[in-house]
């Protein structure tokens, strides 16, 4: 039963990670269907802007949670500025072009930004400043840290003032009316072009701070970090239905909840044969399981689309 | 209001409409019919800036908006009701009129309007909080005429509204249609149901294979020979 509960606080914590990168690729894919694969590389932006940045500013004898809050704002501001220039430069341009050629360009860029990023930072595993202490609690055998409460805390507010965003904006009305007929948004007075970078923009910034959160909780970052991750929460965004807010924040929760169980029992399952080092199975035995019996995911639309 | 002049579009190679001319008067409802493929959904996407002109300019109130990006035509006061309604499926019945005054500020007139449009429509007000996409086809013309409305036209620009509607329906959309004209809004209208446009408006154009090849008073085209056998069905 321990480790039960155990894994269950794992999971949500790093469930809420992935339900905020998985918004990005939603948000993105909801309002122009397009899978943008670099958006787990913005996410590795993200940690590795906070090492730089809360790095030298606790060098330069700042307190350590100015020095966060610090990184955690510049990796912010970076990642927006990231995101609005990859829409300007590489999607862009090929708006009107057969869909697989933005998939490619998408998956181009990642490649671009990653080895941008081991120029920057080199090719080692750099380690992630401590920016909370290290605080641990007990509850029923479980054991959890403020990291952890933090993560998920700030994931559930981050992603309440999204949704708060989306349907009660005047800024949200325009995405959500785009995302269901761009061409009679723009009728209505819609600028398409500013709505797509709005989302990449936000989708961005939720990136970057999921990156922080990565870099609190981990301590460990590399260039190569954002691949995986942006799988599982791409992973994360079909499950829910991609291009579904809602089912973008279940499908991270359960995501990382079938994860750690999965690692947690997956040695007792195969009588020690694997051990919990083949957690990434799961994401992707998810995956196949999903696009085999419910494509559309657990929030996919269906309904209202009658002429 | 409105000046077309020598308009064409063209698909790839093919030329959809070939440099037609015709213009719009304020306050006058104007009917542009035509078989299926005639070019007139081409024509109106052309005004509305949904498509780019091969060639030729459109005037409105005087200025040229050959360039305009699609989505300032409705500050400049032309609205067009897309062929298919174009509703917004999973928004509700009211988001769907609040996008139609996207570009406006005036809160306290945007209601006065909501509440002519609900006064035009009753049955929009009963389902304000149902989603667009559930509603009928009859019910989502409605909508998309009182969605162009909330953006305070100068000019309305309408794409085949009887398109697909049971003839009760239709009669009840041409009601509004006509009232709506009737307060002073200039209107193009787009049929294949001839009869009924003609009957609506004050002047009509016919067009075949892209191009305009009859004009005058609605009247007399609805007496015209050629109209009753090819269009009229007679």
């Amino acid at each position: 039963m321990d480790i039960f509960l155990q894994q269950i606080i794992n999971g949500l914590v790093q469930g809420s990670i992935y339900a905020l990168v998985a918004l990005g690729y939603t948000m993105v894919y909801g309002i122009m269907g397009l899978i943008n694969f670099a958006h787990g590389e913005v996410v590795m932006i993200g940690t590795l802007v906070t090492i730089s940045v809360a790095g030298f500013l606790i060098k330069a004898g700042m307190p350590v949670m100015f020095a966060g809050l610090a990184g955690l704002t510049v990796s912010v501001l970076v990642c927006m500025a990231l995101g609005w220039g990859l829409e300007r430069v590489a999607y862009r341009p090929l708006r009107n072009a057969p869909r697989l050629t933005p998939l490619i360009t998408a998956i181009g860029m990642s490649i671009v930004l990653q080895n941008v990023a081991m120029i920057i930072w080199g090719r080692n595993y750099l380690t992630f400043p401590a920016l909370l202490p290290s605080v641990a609690f007990e509850f029923a055998g479980a054991h959890f840290t403020a990291v952890q409460v933090i993560i998920v805390l700030v994931s559930a507010l981050t992603m309440l003032a999204l949704l708060f965003l989306i349907y009660r904006t005047r800024l949200g009305m325009a995405m959500r009316a785009t995302s269901q007929n761009p061409a009679v948004a723009s009728l209505m007075g819609v600028n398409i072009n500013r709505v797509i970078a709005a989302a990449f923009i936000i989708g961005s910034a939720l990136g970057a701070l999921a990156g922080v959160m990565v870099g609190t909780y981990y301590e460990i970052a590399h260039y190569q970090m954002g691949f995986m991750l942006g799988l599982k929460a791409f992973t994360a965004a079909v499950l829910g239905g991609i291009g579904n807010l809602a089912g973008a924040m279940l499908g991270g929760i359960l995501l990382g909840l079938i994860e750690a169980l999965g690692a947690g029992y997956i040695g007792d399952l195969t009588g020690g044969f694997l051990g919990s080092h083949y957690q990434d199975i799961f994401a992707f035995l998810v995956l196949i399981v999903v696009l085999m019996f419910k494509p559309s995911g657990l929030f996919g639309e269906k309904t209202g689309d009658r002429a | 209001m409105l000046e077309v002049t020598g308009l064409r579009v063209a698909y790839g190679g093919i030329q959809a409409v070939r440099s037609i001319t015709f213009h719009v008067n304020q306050g006058e409802m104007v009917a542009l019919i035509g078989a299926n493929g005639a070019g007139k959904t081409s024509t109106l996407k052309a005004i509305a800036r949904v498509l780019d002109a091969a060639g030729g300019d459109v005037h409105f109130c005087g200025e040229k908006i050959t360039r305009v990006p699609p989505h300032a035509m409705i500050s400049k006061g032309l609205a067009l009701v897309p062929e298919g309604r174009g509703v917004f499926p999973r928004l509700s019945v009211a988001e769907n009129l609040a996008m139609g005054a996207f570009v406006r500020h005036d809160k306290a007139v945007i209601n006065d309007d909501l509440e002519r449009i609900y006064g035009y429509f009753p049955r929009l007000k009963e389902r304000e909080k149902q989603l667009a996409g559930t509603l009928s086809g009859g019910e989502q013309q409605m909508l998309a005429i009182g969605r162009a409305l909330m953006g305070r036209p100068k000019m309305l620009l309408l794409d085949e509204p009887s398109m697909g509607l049971a003839p009760l329906m239709v009669n009840k959309i041409f009601e509004v249609i006509r009232a709506v004209a009737a307060t002073g809004m200039t209107v193009l209208l787009i049929e294949q149901n001839a009869r009924l446009a003609l009957q609506s408006s004050q002047r009509g154009y016919v067009m075949e294979s892209g191009e305009i090849t009859l004009t005058g008073a609605s009247a007399s085209l609805l007496d015209d020979p050629k109209v009753r056998a090819a269009y009229l069905g007679e």
